[in-house]
């Protein structure tokens, strides 16, 4: 999206029918005795109304500080966020917190990675969903219970009122995330960010907790904004995929066409480097040398010039832009993007 | 195996030979017990990867620490060799170690933090008296160098200023410094990026090709296990359900469980609805109160009355695939789907 049709969409329409989210130049610095760590470092994208975006990339990308900075829960100190996040056409961007209170649990929340440190260990679950409910939507207890239950069988909890009087701990990781997902969803948000949401979890409870964010989203018209470092889980389940190199996204698509037609070296890269369960046992595995850049001193021109096969010394002193998205919606930052015989070669799992 | 049975065990020479463990965990003062490993036979061949899968709690870091005497067996054999390493002792059993070696998931945590990268890397050298100062120290720059990492840079620094990555390297430099015939490795790319994840991987096999080393591979990314493995073992709540080489075994699986974990696997393919794909429902019963018969019946959609009744024993169903089940399924036989029972 450009910066002229957000300002135009922005301005001239109504909130109710301004896109749900639009991420302008999103920038998230954190002031360190090392120097100035460039966490987020000018994103920009739309998100509609129950649509979902996954977001992809290594570890240290900088998917977590985004979604952080998108909600306004970064550290108060050493923190220099600019750019323009605007929530149905409300900037959030320098926003009161009274104003962000409003907008937490209520019209966006988050799943985290790991459901243990994100609950409270000493509070019974009941009581967790039940603060939430009664904080936001001002009801009586009773009414607040009566939710409760019907959040942690919608869920899918067995045994809803015995696990109401449950602590954390009590429960297995699955179930925790489902707890987690139950208090998320239970003012009605029309966002959700799920960030790692099944890491820590078996691929068969993976399954199904990523099979639950879906009928949950479905049923309640949410967008999602789904963050992993596994191409895998955003494969079958997302509209659109960003992949964020070093702060920055580097390529952008509807999911199918990013995966049929993927330009960017680095999502090549990522792509081949999984092991595919349909290659023979000891199938050699593409790697990508060297590490993620120092996001202090990052490298000069594009990124991942260090790590990338296709360089030239125009990579290593100018810096790609992402381009303008073509007639697919497809957006790529690289002055050498794959060509068709290449891509064929990254191939899916 | 998820029932016992020892018909998959090899007749011929083997370098670890597993029999009949079984490991339990009291519970407090509470009377009830872990029933982690619950009648495991399983042996480990000359030169090859043994991949071991399976959700998390069903034993696998048991297994791999029972062998290594870490955990004491409650019953059962474990042979290195010809030796007999559950009844050793002591001194003994320390002369056994640096043939026998472990690497742990979590890379940064596993080193010692307050040791130079050098002295973490010759340490077994020095416990076990190999060679002398000089061998010593070659071999640490020879392992060093052979698992990438800058030795002459590295010697001097510690643990926390390496990445993730880096530290898993470091962690194979000093597990194949003294020598070792067999390393178990427990997770050791799980804690990892995918792109250094298949660097590991990649460097794995090339130490295994330098050193002749065997290796016993835990994980539980499927995909990974097929990657590394020669042969694939998977367990379940303390048992195990199914053995093959990764290739027959990923194409068709006999036993239900491993065809359910097969079709939870994410795939990277848009084209691919994952909501249509089974899985497995519910999840893992508590170790505590493993269910009688076949310990997978309560989440498997062919189970009958025979399987709460009777543990099923191993059975070959093709060459060298052998399964415990008692009604495995036929080559090209889908499992019928699933009812999302949450346990
Ligand atoms: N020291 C211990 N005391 C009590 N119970 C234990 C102990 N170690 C393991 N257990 C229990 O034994 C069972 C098997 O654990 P183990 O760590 O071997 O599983 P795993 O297959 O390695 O799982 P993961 O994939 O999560 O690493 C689990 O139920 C676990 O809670
Ligand atoms: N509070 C903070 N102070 C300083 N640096 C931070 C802070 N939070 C995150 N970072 C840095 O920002 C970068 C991006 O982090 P993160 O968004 O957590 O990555 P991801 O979620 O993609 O793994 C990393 O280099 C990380 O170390
Ligand atoms: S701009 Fe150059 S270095 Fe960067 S990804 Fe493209 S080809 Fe590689
Ligand atoms: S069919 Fe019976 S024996 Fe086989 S896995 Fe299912 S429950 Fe176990
Ligand atoms: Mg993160
Ligand atoms: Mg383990």
């Amino acid at each position: 999206m450009s910066a002229a049709s957000i300002k135009e969409s922005s301005a001239t329409t109504p909130a109710s029918e301004a896109p749900l989210l639009v991420v302008n130049d999103l920038k998230t610095y954190f002031k360190t005795d090392r120097g100035l760590v460039r966490a987020v470092d000018g994103v920009s994208f739309t998100l509609e109304r129950g649509r979902t975006l996954g977001v992809v990339g290594e570890s240290g990308s900088g998917k977590t500080v985004l979604s952080r900075s998108i909600m306004g829960l970064l550290p108060k100190r050493d923190v220099e966020r600019s750019g323009s996040v605007k929530f149905e056409g409300v900037e959030l961007v320098g926003a009161d917190t009274s104003l962000m209170v409003e907008y937490w649990g209520d019209q966006m929340a988050m799943v985290f990675q790991d459901p243990m440190t994100s609950l409270n260990p000493v509070m019974r679950v009941g009581k967790q969903i039940t603060e939430g409910l009664r904080q936001h939507l001002d009801i009586s207890k009773d009414h607040a219970n009566q939710t409760a239950l019907a959040l942690l069988s919608s869920v899918g909890i067995p045994e809803p009122e015995r696990r109401l009087r449950q602590y954390p701990h009590e429960m297995s990781g699955g179930m925790r995330q489902r707890v987690m997902i139950a208090i998320a969803i239970a003012c009605g948000p029309k966002l959700l960010f799920a960030d790692e949401p099944t890491t820590a979890l078996d691929v068969t409870v993976q399954a199904q907790i990523l099979d639950l964010l879906q009928t949950q989203q479905r049923d309640r018209y949410m967008a999602m904004i789904l963050v992993t470092h596994d191409l895998g889980v955003v494969a079958g389940r997302t509209d659109e995929i960003a992949v964020m190199y070093a702060g920055k996204v580097v390529e952008k698509a509807p999911t199918k066409v990013l995966f049929s037609n993927l330009r960017h070296p680095y999502t090549e890269a990522l792509l081949s480097s999984i092991p595919k369960i349909s290659d023979p046992s000891h199938t050699r595995l593409k790697t990508i040398g060297g590490r993620p850049p120092n996001l202090i001193n990052p490298p000069s021109g594009c990124k991942f010039s260090p790590r990338c096969a296709y360089a030239t010394d125009k990579c290593r002193t100018e810096e790609p832009p992402l381009s303008a998205p073509d007639s697919d919606g497809h957006q790529f930052s690289c002055w050498f993007p794959v060509e068709l015989s290449a891509k064929q070669t990254a191939g899916v799992r | 195996m998820a029932g016992t049975g020892k018909a998959h065990l090899s007749q011929g020479e083997t370098v670890l030979r597993i029999e009949d463990l079984f490991v339990e965990f009291p519970v407090g003062r509470s009377g009830l017990k872990v029933s982690a490993v619950a009648g495991i036979s399983i042996d480990v061949r000359e030169g090859e990867t043994l991949g071991l899968v399976g959700e998390s709690g069903c034993g696998k870091s048991t297994l791999g620490k029972a062998i290594m005497q870490i955990v004491t067996a409650n019953s059962g054999q474990v042979l290195f060799g010809d030796i007999e390493l559950t009844t050793l002792k002591g001194e003994e059993l320390r002369q056994t170690r640096p043939r026998l070696q472990m690497i742990f998931q979590d890379p940064i945590s596993s080193l010692n933090p307050r040791r130079r990268v050098g002295k973490i890397v010759r340490e077994g050298l020095d416990i076990w008296k190999i060679g002398d100062e000089a061998s010593r120290q070659a071999k640490v720059l020879e392992v060093l160098e052979v698992v990438g990492i800058d030795a002459e840079a590295a010697i001097g620094r510690r643990p926390h200023e390496f990445s993730g990555g880096q530290c898993q390297r470091i962690s194979i430099a000093r597990a194949v410094a003294t020598e070792p015939r067999v390393i178990i490795c427990d997770e050791p790319v799980s804690a990892l990026d995918v792109s250094v994840q298949a660097q590991i991987l990649n460097l794995l096999e090339d130490m295994k090709a330098r050193y002749g080393l065997t290796l016993v591979f835990i994980a539980h990314d499927l995909a990974v296990v097929k990657n590394i493995s020669d042969r694939v073992a998977v367990m379940y709540l303390g048992k195990l359900c199914e053995i093959a080489t990764p290739d027959d075994l990923y194409a068709s699986p006999a036993h239900p469980y491993t065809a359910a974990l097969l079709s939870a696997i994410p795939v990277a393919d848009p084209e691919v609805n994952p909501t249509l794909r089974g899985g497995v429902g519910g999840e893992i019963p508590s170790p505590l109160a493993p269910p009688s018969g076949c310990r997978f019946r309560t989440r498997c959609p062919l189970a009958t009355e025979k399987c709460a009744e009777e543990e099923p024993q191993v059975q070959e169903v093709r060459p060298n695939h052998f399964v415990a089940c008692h009604f495995p399924l036929a080559e090209g036989q889908d499992l019928p789907a699933l009812e999302a029972n949450i346990a």
